[in-house]
């Protein structure tokens, strides 16, 4: 298959948060995990000297590079080129998979390697080079899992958050032919084993991009494992993938972004590796001979002209899901696609035009954690209502039609009194339009309804007995 | 600051919990304040707008702005976090986008005067000891039988979150000398969420059990918020559960009998 995965459709998004918030054991493995990624980026904020101020200042510059990414971007593209790269412009996800399939066609490529790229599972790339008999080894410990386990991953930087090491242990036992104790250093020495001989064997390596630096054409990427900076200097070709949006004009720019992103996806002050990459390597040096860069737009020309512009200053650090009430109980899957948690609730819908990825902006309670946690100030709640917004006014009559019904009799002070008065006190418990059917059953699957307390406030008062 | 407090009551208030309203009445008399009802209120129109229903939310919270200006007053008390945080931070937006630029005027003045409870009462002199005075009696509200513990302060999002009412409300029990214990998930969503409640009830419902486990391993006998609907939702699965766990507003707590 080449091109996007679609959106996972069946079952509907209330069947798949029912199915994951019934798995308990996912939930505590999410809870468990999301929960020291919370915590440890709390503590790498709070030995900041001044956290909020380095928060609003990587606002200004994202905003900043937003407002004139066409430049931007033309201005990376051409040092890349000036430093020997090779760049791609991809319009859709089709075009980019096939910008990489082509150069791994032009060098016969067999293996590719890869390091971790949310972009490359957007753009359904695995699936097109296998298309094309290329085979592909996912070499971030978390996405080899998920592609050993044939799963997709379930957070943006955290691939395998929804397994525990037993069933790590389990997944790995079943490559080794042999049984794995559940033992971090044992497991992760057995995939440094198989994955070694791969980087090795590799015809090409195929990158994501956490930031691409205008100024000096320089692709920057973070990664604690290593693999990333193997993928990139031990293949012959280095195919690097990044989303239009990820750039940066200067290196000062640059330094603002490195000292959040860590912060805010691990809570460490820098990765094990940051890897800064101009150009393929030099006539004396080792390294690929050939670096291609995949621009991809994939929908984000139109993101960006429109009210939800701000989504494109995301930098994917997962600080949103980690501290989502609603990722946190049913994972990264629940989603159906590639971009879990609030901002996936966003993007998806964003980027996808189908009918369930229009549903994904209900799955928040709109508390709000998600801004809070977000490095550069997302205000994702505001995003998800202006989604719900965008939905409604391009929803079917029914629900218009029972919101105005119910706006009529509650936009009058009698008729709004009069409903309460009529309405048994569980519908008025609910919470909702007494119009909207089936909520009820809903609520009581789980939950008791309120007791009744008799008269209305307003009935009392009236009464003189308060 | 004294005067006249024009109650708000909302309408979850005024539908299922009118006891937290009573309280409200009762306590603000308490501490000095002459209570006036909005009459001519009905709801802030928030299920609409969090379904992205503009007309229908902008129609109901027309109605409620007008009741609202039309009782004046010094102060308007809201005893929800999230109504207040509707008034206050939403409907001027939700105004502009119905194309009223003249209501979201008229939203923003008038939000200047609204205050959430406990936001109000932090900043009064402290307030007289809450009902049943001691420690351990706290809980002890209109028409509830009295149950022996501490209690534990669950932070509702949209106050939290939206209008930066953080320490408020725990101050204000401190103040009273209600005894209180730290909350292992403070800050973390009930699931409530309006209408997400029942769009997604699963999930709900397993937000709501963290956040009951949180208060459960708190050793509290009393959960206490500012947000009759977040109360109904942890309450509702609270007794689905058998925890043994009492649900009060803040006013039912504070209030004197």
């Amino acid at each position: 298959m080449s091109g996007p995965q679609p959106i996972d459709t069946e079952p509907s998004l209330r069947r798949r948060t029912a199915l994951a918030s019934s798995d308990a054991r996912l939930r505590a493995n999410l809870v468990r995990a999301s929960g020291t990624l919370g915590s440890r980026k709390a503590a790498a904020f709070g030995a900041l000297d001044d956290p909020e101020g380095l928060r609003h200042q990587a606002r200004a510059i994202r905003h900043r590079v937003l407002a004139r990414l066409p430049e931007v971007l033309e201005a990376l593209a051409d040092r890349v080129e000036a430093a020997g790269g090779r760049v791609h412009w991809a319009s859709t996800a089709a075009d980019a998979a096939d910008a990489v399939v082509a150069v791994a066609r032009s060098h016969g490529a067999r293996l590719a390697v890869k390091s971790k790229s949310m972009a490359s599972e957007e753009i359904g790339l695995n699936a097109a080079l296998e298309h094309a008999g290329v085979e592909v080894v996912e070499t971030d410990l978390g996405e080899w899992i998920v592609q050993v386990a044939e799963e997709t991953p379930s957070h943006i930087i955290v691939p395998a958050i929804h397994r525990d090491r037993a069933q790590i242990a389990r997944t790995l036992s079943t490559v080794a032919g042999r049984p794995l104790a559940d033992d971090p250093q044992e497991l992760a020495a057995f995939a440094r084993d198989q994955l070694r001989r791969r980087f090795l064997e590799a015809d090409i390596g195929i990158s994501g991009v956490n930031f691409g630096v205008a100024d000096t054409g320089t692709l920057v990427l973070v990664s604690n494992e290593g693999n990333g900076r193997m993928v990139t200097s031990m293949p012959p070709v280095h195919v690097a993938l990044m989303g239009m949006e990820r750039v940066v004009q200067t290196w000062a720019e640059l330094e603002v972004m490195l000292a959040l992103l860590p912060r805010a996806a691990t809570g460490q002050a820098i990765t094990s590796y940051v890897s800064l990459i101009t150009g393929p390597a030099g006539r004396l040096e080792e390294g690929p001979e050939e670096l291609h860069l995949v621009i991809l737009d994939n929908g984000r020309s139109d993101i960006l002209g429109s009210e939800f512009a701000e989504a494109l200053a995301c930098i994917r650090c997962g600080a949103c899901l980690n501290a989502c009430p609603v990722y946190r109980q049913v994972g990264g899957h629940a989603y159906g696609w590639v971009y879990p948690g609030p901002i996936g609730a966003v993007l998806t819908p964003l980027l996808q035009s189908s009918k369930s990825a229009q549903q994904l902006p209900q799955a928040s309670s709109l508390c709000a954690a998600c801004w809070e946690a977000c490095p550069v100030g997302i205000p994702l709640q505001d995003l998800l209502l202006g989604l719900r917004r965008r939905s409604a006014a391009g929803a079917g009559a029914g629900a218009r039609l029972a919101w105005e019904a119910w706006s009529r009799l509650w936009s009058r002070p009698a008729t709004y009194q009069a409903s309460l008065r009529a309405a048994s006190v569980a519908d008025r418990a609910a919470g909702s339009p007494a119009s909207l059917p089936g909520h009820l059953d809903r609520w009581s699957a789980g939950r008791d309804l309120p007791t009744a307390e008799g008269p209305t406030f307003r009935q009392l008062w009236d009464q003189g007995r308060i | 600051m004294t005067g006249t407090a024009v109650l708000f009551p909302t309408c979850v208030v005024d539908g299922v919990r009118p006891q937290v309203g009573v309280a409200t009445v009762r306590l603000l008399r308490a501490r000095g304040f002459r209570v006036e009802l909005a009459r001519s209120t009905t709801c802030c129109g928030q299920p609409a707008w969090n379904a992205g229903q503009v007309d229908a939310a902008a129609r109901v919270a027309r109605t409620t702005l007008a009741g609202l200006e039309e009782a004046g007053g010094d102060v308007v008390v809201v005893p929800a976090g999230s109504c207040a945080t509707m008034i206050r931070r939403f409907w001027p937006e939700l105004f502009r986008l119905a194309g009223e630029p003249g209501a979201a005027e008229r939203a923003e003045a008038l939000g200047q005067r609204v205050r959430e409870l406990s936001e109000l009462l932090a900043g009064l002199p402290a307030g007289l000891p809450a009902a049943g005075a001691a420690p351990g009696q706290a809980d002890r509200g209109p028409g509830q039988a009295a149950s022996a513990g501490p209690v534990v302060y669950h932070r509702s999002c949209h106050m939290l979150r939206e209008l930066g009412i953080a320490e408020a409300p725990e101050q204000v029990l401190d103040g009273a000398g209600v005894e209180r214990v730290a909350n292992p998930t403070a800050g973390t969503c009930c699931g409530f969420g309006g209408l997400f409640a029942v769009k997604l009830p699963e999930a709900s419902v397993a937000m709501a059990d963290h956040v009951l486990d949180g208060c459960v391993a708190s050793g509290a006998a009393t959960v206490v918020g500012c947000d009759a609907s977040c109360l109904l939702q942890l309450e509702g699965r609270a007794r689905r559960r058998r925890l043994p766990l009492a649900f009060r507003h803040l006013a039912e707590v504070l209030a004197p009998e």
